[in-house]
């Protein structure tokens, strides 16, 4: 074409972007020596490589070291090697690092991209304006905290050696998502990159040797599955950070159990992008294109399930179709290309698949008029109509470019199909009036909620999951904690329960019979099985009986607990002034609960007394923080706030230890309640005679029926039905350590928080056992983005 | 499982087709002429429909759009030539003389050195700008100039930049420029009727100011520098159009404010909603400010990506521009000999 044609055609045409750069840095390299351990390149010890390949035309880039245990053993040597002296630098000395990698990123910016767009087949855009820009700001941000450690983090430490495994979505961006907040709390890491994508890890290691990281701090360990199972089953690894599918979350969750591993994953989605009636219906199109068409739908908060309000649905639907017909498909490296290929035939496959098997079901499925280059991995942007929740494309996380549509009557309606899922990583509302938008953003079952925006991302925000989208936040303060210990006072170890009962000696009393019952949603109830257990004092006498409560109990319990919503919607100060009432309520029986924990413990008179007085001054404490442990304004360097809510986790199941069995349930049970959860409360199996007496105090204190229910019996039992009930949000357990290792084991079914002792026992006592360590783990941040500006 | 959307789109059935014409100069076929904006009714109810306008969301559509789309080598080069081709070569500064005004009608009819457009192989085709813009005093005197030539003459009008003359002397300003052969008159709205809200006075003031334009087109300038928000930009388009506006334009270029891409966006935004609504194309001016060639192409990809290509026709869209046709003669010169060009090797105007 010459000039004048082009004058009459005006088309974009190609626009290259340069790559010999890229390929001269792919040939000086030798692949077969990509681990980064210790500071050194080195082979595998079994010589084995990987071949990662360009999206784009299936050619071969590189034959990459396939790391296997052993290698791995290497890496984690490393870096437990450099540990100590890394952690004890000073945080200035850490944030010199941190700054020193972030700008040496910066220098080689476009390197990255264009290797990163290669590599996976995104965009050069994309890589070049959003992925690499963010992974430096992550560094630099995170410098920042290096040296803010002992300011705002007070008596934490950095967690130790971490194992990092990370996708291929956003490889770079992953990497600097683990790699900043981990080196910023004084951990060394071992990350293993996906196998699709390795390249920008390999010279991210290069940035490392040059930046004057200490050898060891970062180790960089290629290879597949074989890798990633050691770095999850290593003893020498005292923390897993996992992004990837929920369903290898879930297995990591299951081999991490027992192990005392922390423990973060950033999993699945199908985030709901909601366009109410009032919207900027335009602009909220253009969301749609960078939510679901960014990164070829390769997101895994990619906004994948569009509600629109029926009275805008069919105008909405046509501009949508306008504007995928001007989405350009094409080769990553060209810069005009919107949609580049999916990273690897088998997606492709799989995404075809899902959309076929939607199409089946009865989905209509609407693709542009557009051609796709003759070889490669693409697949046109699709909108799926017609889809009902129960589709495959409403259920499944398709990853990639489909976007499955529904209508919703009125805000509730869209709330509910919203929160209809297992996942529940991010949403996006779209509506001009901020009283509906910041109504609704609560109500979202997600751990990020972009208010007219998305797929907006920070170093200073938070991001994560609620529900099976994983758990653990990145980026942020929120995020720092993922790599930080606490200081517990942890005490010895707890035996398991005796299996058979202790004989306990009946003797002849005047006292009227007592019954002892559960308490759930605010009654007194028998144990579905009418069991009952006996009760001992510390002589050995019987103090009564207790129902032996079993899995239907606990299902009623968490019904209960579930359906109980006067509790999280009320307003933190009338929370506080319920919790008050409830500890000048126990005051008022001080007495007769220290009796009853000297007859029960044969505590002395003074001890027991004291643990009464402990307990009232704990739910004080938490009534007093349940309007003050507070979320955050993020101010990201956007025209933005971004608002970090501390939202109650849900329905927490409690079993409470035998050691100071009045202060253990106390301590667990009030910042869980301070914070909004309702409570399922298994009390100490051996003195549960407290927590039944304590029922009556909750009764006349204006607890609302359902906030705290109570099921007695036999903790490792009902710990372990708990832990295999999928409306349970969160369980703390503080039993032995077999019980705890089954109880997170068992947790996978909905990836709840667990938290336990791994089998050791805390000092209640202790200043340490209280605040905000255990306010933290009673809530879920959720930060929403609320862009502004007229 | 596919269906298909022309470029054209939007709803292909009302849209006459355009034909890839070349030049402002050269007479638009009868068959595909755009169809005039009778106007409408003012209607209220469509205003409100329209007046959702996301500050925070617009501004991020046009950071990204500028960044997805480049245009290199020849194409480059081929979309700076319809920059030109879409220009209105305008001098609007009160020390302008009549030896001025025909100064720049005689670069109108010349824009590019001959070895430029030699080089270029576009000697087959009359490519040059759409129309010179000048003051009432000098319509006359652009209008002798540029005889023969096609291009038009446009005339700055009703008080211009402020609007704050009397409606009848603004209205007699309109159609002296009419009598002296201005065949596009460029309007400015009094911006305050926008804030307060006065719709209808707006609308029968341009009402009349289209009736006083007879057979010349009405560009109607918003001054969007002064009315604040996204969403007065975006009403005040539509009750332009709504009085039968052949052409929204941003800025009279004398605001503290010029053409932004974001304030560019809305009003594309109301061409289109006014488009679904009624099926007639109206045309977009932005001015003021556009000096770099960069520049020119990020509003013709917000045009091509908002409106599609019959909106990179003279008919439909125009720069208001005074330096910018040198900067593109620097990077034509550029594309050709690969060498950066200086201002004094092009004519000035």
């Amino acid at each position: 074409m010459n000039i004048l044609e082009r004058y009459h055609a005006m088309e974009y045409g190609p626009a290259p972007e340069a790559r010999n750069e890229a390929d001269a840095w792919l040939a000086a390299r030798d692949f077969g020596k990509a681990l980064f351990i210790g500071g050194d390149w080195k082979a595998t010890s079994s010589g084995k490589t990987f071949e990662t390949s360009d999206p784009s035309s299936g050619k071969l880039l590189a034959k990459v070291s396939d790391a296997g245990a052993a290698d791995i053993d290497a890496a984690v040597s490393a870096a437990a090697k450099a540990l100590p002296k890394w952690s004890a630098s000073s945080g200035y000395q850490r944030a010199k690092v941190l700054y020193a990698i972030g700008r040496a990123m910066q220098r080689h910016q476009r390197l990255f991209a264009v290797l990163e767009s290669i590599d996976n087949g995104k965009p050069i855009r994309e890589s070049r304006d959003i992925d690499v820009p963010l992974a430096i700001r992550h560094f630099i941000h995170h410098a920042g905290w290096a040296q803010a450690l002992d300011r705002d983090f007070p008596d934490h430490k950095g967690v130790g050696v971490v194992g990092q495994i990370i996708p291929w979505n956003f490889p770079l961006l992953m990497l600097a998502w683990k790699i900043a907040p981990a080196l910023a709390a004084g951990c060394t890491v071992v990350l293993k990159p996906a196998e699709f994508t390795p390249l920008t890890a390999i010279l991210f290691a290069e940035i490392c040797e040059r930046a004057g990281v200490p050898k060891g701090v970062v180790n960089i360990v290629q290879g597949g599955p074989e890798a990633g199972a050691a770095i999850v089953n290593h003893p020498g690894i005292q923390k897993i950070a996992f992004t990837g599918s929920s369903e290898v979350g879930k297995i990591i969750r299951k081999a991490t159990a027992g192990t005392g591993k922390k423990l973060s994953l950033e999993l699945g989605g199908k985030s709901a992008f909601i366009v109410f009636e009032d919207a900027d219906l335009d602009s909220a199109v253009e969301g749609l294109v960078d939510g679901i068409w960014f990164n070829q739908g390769q997101v895994c908060c990619a906004g994948s399930r569009l509600l629109v309000q029926e009275g805008i649905a069919d105008a909405f639907i046509a501009k949508v179709k306008v504007r995928m017909s001007r989405l350009r498909v094409g080769s990553p490296l060209d810069k005009n290309t919107d949609i580049g290929p999916l990273v690897d035939l088998s997606q492709l496959d799989r995404v075809k698949g899902l959309v076929a098997e939607g199409a089946k079901q009865g989905a209509i499925c609407w693709q542009p008029d557009a051609a796709l280059p003759s070889s490669g991995y693409y697949h046109l942007p699709t909108l799926a109509t017609g889809v009902s929740p129960a589709n495959i494309l409403a259920q499944e996380e398709v990853f990639g470019p489909v976007l499955a549509m529904m209508t919703f009557r009125n805000t509730e309606e869209a709330i509910e199909l919203a929160n209809n899922t297992r996942y529940g990583l991010a949403a996006s509302v779209w509506s001009e009036n901020v009283n509906l938008a910041l109504h609704v953003a609560p109500q979202l079952k997600a751990g990020v909620v972009w208010v007219n925006g998305t797929n907006m991302f920070d170093a200073a925000c938070g991001f994560g999951g609620y529900r099976e989208s994983g758990f653990g936040r990145e980026g942020g303060r929120e995020g720092m904690f993922e790599y930080l210990a606490a200081k517990l006072p942890l005490g010895p170890a707890i035996k398991p329960a005796a299996t058979s009962a202790q004989p306990v000696e009946r003797s002849e009393s005047d006292a009227i019979d007592r019954t002892a019952k559960l308490f759930i949603g605010g009654k007194q109830v028998r144990p579905d099985g009418n069991y009952s257990l006996d009760i001992a004092t510390a002589k050995g006498r019987l103090a009564g009986e207790v129902g032996l409560g079993n899995r239907k109990d606990i299902r009623d319990a968490v019904a209960a607990a579930r359906a109980c919503k006067g509790w999280p919607e009320a307003t933190a100060y009338n929370r506080s002034q319920v919790l008050y009432y409830l500890a000048e309520n126990l005051s008022g029986r001080t007495d007769e609960f220290a009796a009853r924990l000297s007859e029960l413990t044969g505590a002395a008179a003074k001890v027991a007394r004291e643990e009464v007085e402990q307990s009232i001054e704990r739910l004080f404490l938490y009534a007093g923080l349940a309007d003050k442990f507070e979320g955050r304004v993020h101010q990201p360097p956007t025209r933005a706030v971004t608002l970090a809510l501390h939202e109650p986790v849900g329905v927490v199941g409690i079993v409470a230890p035998d050691n100071a069995p009045l202060l253990g349930l106390i301590s667990l049970v009030a910042p869980a309640l301070a914070m909004g959860n309702t409570v399922v409360a298994v009390p100490s199996e051996k003195f549960p005679l407290l927590a039944t007496d304590l029922y009556q105090v909750i009764e006349y204190s204006d607890v609302p029926a359902g906030a705290i229910n109570i099921v007695t019996g036999r903790s490792a039992e009902l710990a372990g039905v708990l832990a295999k009930h999928d409306d349970v949000d969160g369980l703390w357990i503080f039993a032995d350590a077999e019980t705890c290792a089954k109880a997170e084991a068992d947790s996978v079914g909905n990836l709840k928080r667990v938290w336990t002792g791994n089998g050791r026992s805390l000092d209640w006592a202790s200043a340490d056992a209280a605040g905000d360590a255990l306010l933290r783990r009673a809530v879920e941040v959720k930060n929403v983005w609320v862009p502004y500006g007229d | 499982m596919s269906s298909t959307i022309r470029e054209v789109g939007l709803g292909a059935s009302k849209v006459t087709p355009l034909p890839a014409r070349a030049a402002a100069n050269t007479p638009v076929p009868p068959d595909h002429a755009i169809a005039r904006n009778p106007g409408m009714r003012l209607d209220l109810g469509f205003m409100e429909s329209v007046r959702s306008v996301n500050r925070s969301a617009l501004e991020r559509r046009v950071a990204s759009l500028t960044k997805r789309r480049s245009i290199k080598a020849d194409n480059q080069a081929a979309w700076l030539l319809r920059a030109v081709a879409c220009m209105d070569l305008t001098t609007l500064n009160s020390n302008d003389t009549e030896e001025r005004v025909r100064r720049l009608c005689a670069k109108a009819i010349n824009p590019f050195r001959r070895d430029i457009v030699e080089g270029l192989g576009i000697a087959g085709e009359t490519i040059r700008p759409a129309a010179v813009c000048v003051y009432h005093p000098f319509v006359a005197t652009a209008v002798e100039a540029l005889r023969g030539t096609g291009i038009h003459v446009a005339a700055v009008s009703t008080a211009f930049p402020h609007g704050l003359a009397p409606l009848s002397t603004r209205l007699q300003e309109i159609e002296a420029s009419v009598r002296d052969g201005a065949d596009e008159i460029d309007v400015v709205i009094p911006r305050g009727l926008v804030f307060g809200a006065k719709w209808q006075e707006l609308y029968n003031e341009i009402v009349s100011m289209r009736a006083a334009c007879g057979e010349a087109h009405l560009k109607v300038i918003l001054g969007t520098g002064d009315l604040a928000t996204l969403r007065n930009v975006m009403l005040a388009s539509m009750v332009a159009m709504m009085a039968g506006a052949d052409f929204i334009k941003t800025s009279t270029g004398k605001e503290s404010v010029n053409a932004t891409l974001p304030v560019g966006l809305a009003m594309l935004r109301a061409i289109r909603a006014y488009f679904e609504e009624t099926g007639y194309l109206i045309g977009f001016k932005p001015a003021g400010g556009i000096s770099t060639a960069k520049a020119s192409l990020d509003w013709l990809v917000l045009m091509k990506e908002e409106l599609g290509r019959p909106w990179l026709e003279p008919e439909l869209f125009r720069f208001g521009a005074s330096s910018l046709l040198t900067d593109i003669e620097r990077q034509l010169e550029h594309h050709l000999t690969g060498h950066y060009s200086a201002n004094h090797r092009h004519a000035m105007a």
